[in-house]
């Protein structure tokens, strides 16, 4: 017995197919086309193979760019994979005003990049309140330079993206523990394991798909990072113009009013094969545990 | 009990404890809390990660409300204003139109809300459960797209956005974001969900698929329809690369845009740029707690699961 007429599922399916074809599928051919050309916003067309990439290879901006980002991951990584787990085991329990913990901790994660980047502007300015209570505490003498120094800028940036993933991994955890057989605690605690040892031998093995999922998230993140550095940086990546990132890069060459639009191609292609390398790591993973 | 006892003797990270302990029951004051001072230390713990957590929100509101006579650099920090004043909002609302602003990411916002709603419960019901040829195709199609980071496509995204005539426009900006692959995803999971015989059972009593959709289907899903309606909103309110792309004229600014350019007028004065940054802030984490009831249940349905 047909329950359908043939081409219901696809009147259902089309509109999103479409959208698929044209803001996924469409750009993403496009952008490779694109950076084998010297397309800018208003002139340009012509094809010239591989130059783009050869201008890369000279960017003094991109190495920048690119030594950031690896800071950015190797700090982001294991902390946000850790840390958002131990808060998601301090939350799970149903005790008072967990659910409570659990919405306010999910706040910097519902503000935009943008605002968070202008609150911590605030805290971290010369005179803000991280210098001024550092002062007042005699831990510094003077203000430190967190937002014009080329590594204390980074290193904020970095401080406030993990500030603001912590309630967005927390919660990918809940979802995770509650897959954690209790029994499994309470018969490794009658064998006397104190809570450091359980923590390695029954939560983090149950949680360990979600860990793996959680670290790739966080690295792929630490290499699309934008909003934080461009904001907190002034626009221009700090005052000597090293605290940029591989999509700031892309913006700045895209926009303006003659936009070098190939270029940005081409910088978008390298920052695609450099997200795709921990996705392959994590289906590799995957298929080797199932 | 022996494989479960063998997880627990070969631990995948070397463990600093010995295998065996004497039988006391070895607690961590923080994390198994049932003691009254393991319940101090867990409240205390949650306290401190609290004021680390709202604490540089709460300056921002306090620093929003302090008025010019207030000296907002002072050695010794005020969390309380001497004197509360609105000044500094209605300072921001003479400078630029903010109210606009805000007005253009609600446009924004409920247009991607709208379009994802319909759009992946379309397709994500077909995928879940319309048997035709090429689902398992369509079904990869939507996945692959799944790795490709939108930041990849933004620049010939802007292009074609651009050519559709749509630059700087407010549904440039929300076009390409009305119907996520995630989100169809998200959807066809939920369908799945759904045990088929109730749906055989329709079949045979002559029910059409629009029926079906509407009666037996969408009522079970309605945590993951708003999980998808509340992330879709906080994501188009909150996102800042796309729209500072596609928006160039003053008027058609969103909010985040918005700050940005009050940020680059008026960097000297950090309660005016703490009002703004309040005026984009408040609403969305109102409406979050107003509906997070609907996200924590969605979320543990396993609408977001990764």
């Amino acid at each position: 017995m047909k329950s359908h007429r043939w081409y219901t599922p696809w009147l259902l399916i089309a509109p999103a197919l479409l959208w698929l074809a044209t803001f996924s599928l469409w750009p993403a051919i496009n952008t490779g086309v694109l950076s084998f050309t010297n397309v800018h916003t208003l002139s340009g067309g012509q094809f010239i193979g591989v130059h783009n990439y050869a201008l890369m290879w000279h960017d003094p901006q991109l190495r920048d760019a690119i030594v950031n980002t690896l800071i950015f991951m190797a700090v982001c990584v294991p902390l946000l994979t850790f840390l958002p787990l131990l808060l998601a085991l301090l939350v799970q329990r149903t005790l008072p005003f967990m659910s409570f913990f659990r919405t306010v901790f999910y706040f910097p994660v519902i503000a935009s990049a943008v605002v968070v980047a202008l609150i911590w502007q605030w805290l971290l300015d010369d005179r803000g309140l991280v210098n001024g209570l550092g002062k007042q505490a005699g831990l510094i003498h003077s203000a430190l330079p967190f937002l014009t120094d080329r590594w204390l800028l980074l290193f904020s940036a970095i401080a406030l993206t993990v500030w603001k993933g912590l309630g967005y991994y927390m919660v990918l955890y809940l979802s995770a523990l509650g897959n954690v057989r209790r029994e499994l605690h309470e018969a490794a605690a009658v064998d006397g394991a104190g809570a450091v040892r359980r923590f390695w031998a029954v939560t983090v093995p149950g949680v360990r798909a979600t860990m793996a999922l959680v670290s790739v998230l966080i690295a792929v993140s630490a290499m699309r990072v934008f909003s934080e550095l461009y904001i907190l940086g002034g626009r221009t990546g700090g005052i000597g113009g090293q605290d940029v990132s591989l999509v700031m890069l892309i913006q700045q060459a895209a926009s303006g009013s003659d936009g070098r639009i190939g270029y940005a191609s081409a910088l978008s292609v390298l920052l695609f094969v450099l997200t795709v390398g921990p996705l392959l790591l994590l289906a590799r993973w995957n298929r080797r545990t199932d | 009990m022996t494989a479960l006892s063998e997880r627990i003797e070969t631990p995948p990270a070397p463990a600093r404890a010995p295998a065996r302990r004497p039988a006391r029951r070895r607690r961590s004051p923080v994390f198994d809390a049932v003691t009254p001072l393991g319940l101090t230390a867990r409240y205390l713990t949650l306290l401190v990660i609290l004021a680390v957590t709202v604490g540089p929100m709460l300056w921002e509101l306090s620093t929003s409300l302090k008025s010019v006579f207030e000296d907002v650099y002072t050695a010794t920090p005020q969390l309380l204003p001497q004197r509360p004043t609105l000044d500094n909002y209605s300072q921001v609302a003479r400078t630029v139109p903010i109210a606009h602003f805000a007005l253009n990411s609600v446009i924004v916002a409920a247009l991607c809300v709208g379009g994802n709603l319909l759009g992946a419960t379309a397709a994500g019901y077909a995928l879940a459960r319309l048997h035709f040829r090429g689902r398992r195709l369509m079904l990869g199609l939507f996945l692959s797209t799944l790795v490709l980071p939108g930041e990849v496509t933004i620049i010939s995204q802007y292009q074609t956005v651009t050519r559709l005539g749509l630059g700087n426009s407010l549904v440039g900006v929300a076009l390409p974001a009305m119907i996520g692959a995630l989100n169809v995803l998200l959807m066809r999971n939920a369908f799945l969900a759904i045990p088929a015989e109730v749906e055989e059972a329709a079949v045979i009593d002559g029910a059409t698929v629009w029926q079906r959709l509407r009666h037996i289907a969408l009522p079970s899903v309605k945590g993951t329809l708003s999980v998808i309606a509340i992330l879709t909103f906080i994501g188009a309110w909150d996102d800042f690369l796309w729209p500072l792309l596609v928006l160039q004229s003053p008027d058609k600014l969103t909010l985040t845009v918005g700050l940005s350019y009050l940020q680059s007028v008026f960097a000297a004065d950090p309660r005016i740029i703490a009002a703004g940054a309040m005026i984009a802030l408040l609403p969305i984490l109102a409406l979050f707690v107003a509906l997070q009831r609907f996200f924590f249940r969605g979320v543990g349905e396993g609408a977001v699961k990764g």
